[in-house]
């Protein structure tokens, strides 16, 4: 008794249930990986342009039903363009867009099934919440009763009952979000669009938010499209991450398989933290296509990775290793002709959770190295100046052909 | 900061020279003496007598209905006119068109009063009222655009697509979402559409024909044979209900941004 933590409250008193109750655990769900599932939307050779500006170029992409898919790059990259052509605001210069199978070029975007959130919110201001809400519903001319409900069961969804009443300036920056996501999912829709969610709202709250997301979307079971620039979000809600660059996707994958297999070295750039240096191959273990570890020369340096070969002796790729999966310490390996390097450490980020270590090679070149703040220990063993190696094993190490 | 004795005398020169002449106009409206620069002690008779006066209550009925019809016609028009330059795609020549309707806001009245009787003219068109009310509508709807095009470059159209994207079609999203946005500025236009047609004289002079005077043509031509006391009075109301307008106008704006205050208030306190 008596313990100062609020968690008592949460896990209950003597085996009392928890405050908090979850839906059922998600299962796995990967239907991009059966070849007879059928895609909820497909893009086929979509090319959009705005005079002489190539916005998206030739993309052809499918999102399949259910899935909670993300569109991420940097500005002017085209997601956002992808996304309004999907809700029918833009018209692609060439190619179609499949919903269900059925080609929906030319159906405006009051007659689409899909339903939008905007970055802006985009809430009417001379509405109540409710008749915001309401909106959607009353131009589908559905009855007054249910109307009331449908606005009822969404304002309970999102948390928002008592202020039903409210004109939107008459709320927070997190109610305002709210309301537009019950807004836009009044009207049930098929694929319900998500642009920019979360970028209004401060960083605790778009945390919990973007959990409330994906709870909501498993519950109504419906497919979500949201674009994003922010990698952490997208990769905590996705199912699929497409990672965007100047009008072509660059890759689309899981978000473990973007973080520890990235294609190229965008992706691996624009995906969390790494260390990438240039270098050519040396050697190679295995034919072209299979498994085997890849040996590089970078700059007198020799490091090595398990993956699948995609390059010949020669070559001039590129190495990566994320900082996580790099060990430092002040002793030396065991094994220093691979994956090991020597220097100085030359500064220490501290994140709370995270340490990095950023340290100077002897030949002037910077690696980072990221290690969890296990312990208490407010003095780290490791500190500026000291010397220390850096290792990682095959397994770590990535080999970026393009 | 105090302010120097050379702030005040500023302050009350600028505003004597402002306003003498109009408390000079009103403080005779209430003169017993017939002549105008002589007073002749307190008396309301002349508010009787310009209500007797069936050619003034004539002409101040003739404005009234030319400003309120041509000042509507004017807000409709100029704000299709200002949805039109705000909304169209850029096409070569934009420009110009967005150019030329702040012509007639720079064009002396004397030639838009007078190229318009050369069209009736032309045309074969009698003179009367309805001249008067187009010519009025073609110069005020210019105001009007203006007026409701500066309000549009701020308006969100993220508004207007997320009532498509609910399944609006665009007509109604239109009196749904755009309309009600913008209708302070529209309000506005009209009423700034009204005035300008209340106190013209140049134009509706061209463009006026038998039974269609206006009250500024009648004091005009009253003036010229000599200022009487009515026309003090009449003026009087004038400046009355200018006031009044003015009054109201901002105390609503005041009270609208009162309010505002209260609600962002009311949003941060109970902020989730």
């Amino acid at each position: 008794m008596g313990l100062p933590f609020s968690f008592q409250d949460d896990f209950g008193r003597n085996g009392a249930p928890m405050a908090k109750t979850l839906g059922p655990v998600k299962r796995k769900f990967s239907p991009w990986t059966d070849p007879s599932a059928v895609p909820f939307i497909r893009f086929e050779n979509i090319t959009k342009r705005f005079g002489n500006f190539t916005a998206v170029d030739n993309l052809t992409l499918d999102i399949y039903e259910r899935e909670f898919f993300s569109l991420l790059g940097p500005s002017g990259c085209g997601k956002t363009t992808l996304m309004r052509m999907l809700a029918g605001f833009d018209e692609p210069t060439e190619g179609r867009i499949l919903l269900q199978g059925k080609d929906i070029s030319g159906v405006p975007p009051y007659r689409r099934p899909t339903n939008m959130m905007f970055q802006s919110y985009a809430l009417f201001p001379h509405m109540t919440v409710e008749k915001n809400i309401a909106f959607g519903l009353e131009q589908d001319k559905l009855p007054k009763g249910e109307i009331t409900a449908r606005v009822e069961e969404m304002l309970k969804l999102v948390k928002l009952e008592q202020f039903a009443k409210r004109k939107p300036n008459q709320l927070s920056g997190g109610q305002r979000q709210r309301v537009a996501l019950a807004r836009s999912l009044a009207k049930r829709p098929k694929v319900l669009l998500l642009d920019e969610p979360l970028g209004a709202l401060d960083k605790k709250l778009r945390e919990e938010t973007q959990f409330e997301l994906m709870d909501i979307q498993h519950t109504l079971g419906l497919t979500f499209l949201i674009v994003t620039h922010d990698q952490e979000e997208a990769m905590t809600v996705s199912d699929r991450i497409a990672v965007m660059e100047r009008g072509v996707i660059v890759q689309v994958a899981t978000p473990a398989e973007i973080y520890e297999a990235p294609n190229s070295r965008y992706v691996a750039d624009f995906i969390g933290d790494i260390n990438i240096v240039d270098g050519t191959v040396k050697k190679t273990d295995s034919a072209l296509g299979a498994p085997g570890a890849v040996t590089i020369d970078c700059g007198g340096l020799t490091f090595a990775a398990e993956q699948e070969c995609q390059a010949v002796v020669g070559d001039n790729v590129a190495y990566a290793v994320r900082p996580e999966k790099v060990r430092i310490s002040p002793e030396q390996p065991a094994d220093t002709s691979v994956n090991a390097v020597n220097g100085e450490v030359w500064d220490i980020g501290y994140l709370g959770d995270f340490s990095v270590f950023i340290v100077k090679l002897d030949d002037g070149r910077v690696m980072r190295a990221a290690q969890a703040n296990v312990s208490r220990l407010v003095d780290r063993p490791i500190t500026f100046g000291d010397r220390v190696w850096l290792s990682w094993p095959l397994d770590a190490g990535l080999v970026l052909t393009r | 900061m105090k302010s120097s004795r050379f702030d005040i005398t500023v302050l009350t020169l600028g505003f004597a020279f402002l306003y003498i002449p109009i408390v000079i106009l009103v403080v005779y409206s209430f003169n017993a003496s017939r002549l105008v620069t002589v007073w002749g002690g307190f008396s309301l008779h002349w508010y009787a007598s310009m209500w007797s006066n069936e050619g003034l209550m004539d002409a101040a009925w003739v404005t009234a209905r030319v400003g309120v019809l041509s000042a509507t016609l004017g807000t409709v028009l100029g704000t299709l006119a200002a949805l039109a330059l705000v909304r169209f795609q850029k096409f070569p020549g934009r420009m110009l068109f967005s150019g030329m309707i702040y012509a007639p806001l720079v064009m002396p009245e004397v030639i838009t009063g007078l190229s318009m009787l050369l069209l009736f003219v032309a045309l074969g068109v009698d003179r009367g009222f309805w001249t008067v009310i187009i010519a009025h509508t073609t110069f005020t709807m210019c105001y009007v655009a203006i007026v409701v095009q500066s309000r549009l470059l701020t308006f969100d159209r993220s508004l207007e697509e997320a009532a498509l994207d609910l399944g609006c079609p665009p007509v109604k999203t239109f009196f749904k979402i755009t309309l009600p946005l913008i209708l302070p500025a529209v309000v506005a236009g009209w009423m700034l559409a009204f005035t300008l047609s209340l106190d013209d004289l140049v134009i509706a002079s061209f463009n006026t024909g038998p039974g269609a005077t206006t009250l500024p043509i009648k004091i005009y031509s009253q003036v010229r044979l000599g200022v009487t006391p009515e026309i003090n009075a009449i003026c009087t109301i004038l400046i009355g209900l200018v006031t009044i307008g003015v009054i109201v106008a901002s105390l609503s704006t005041k009270r609208a941004e009162i309010r505002r205050i209260r609600d962002e208030h009311l949003a941060q306190r109970q902020g989730i």
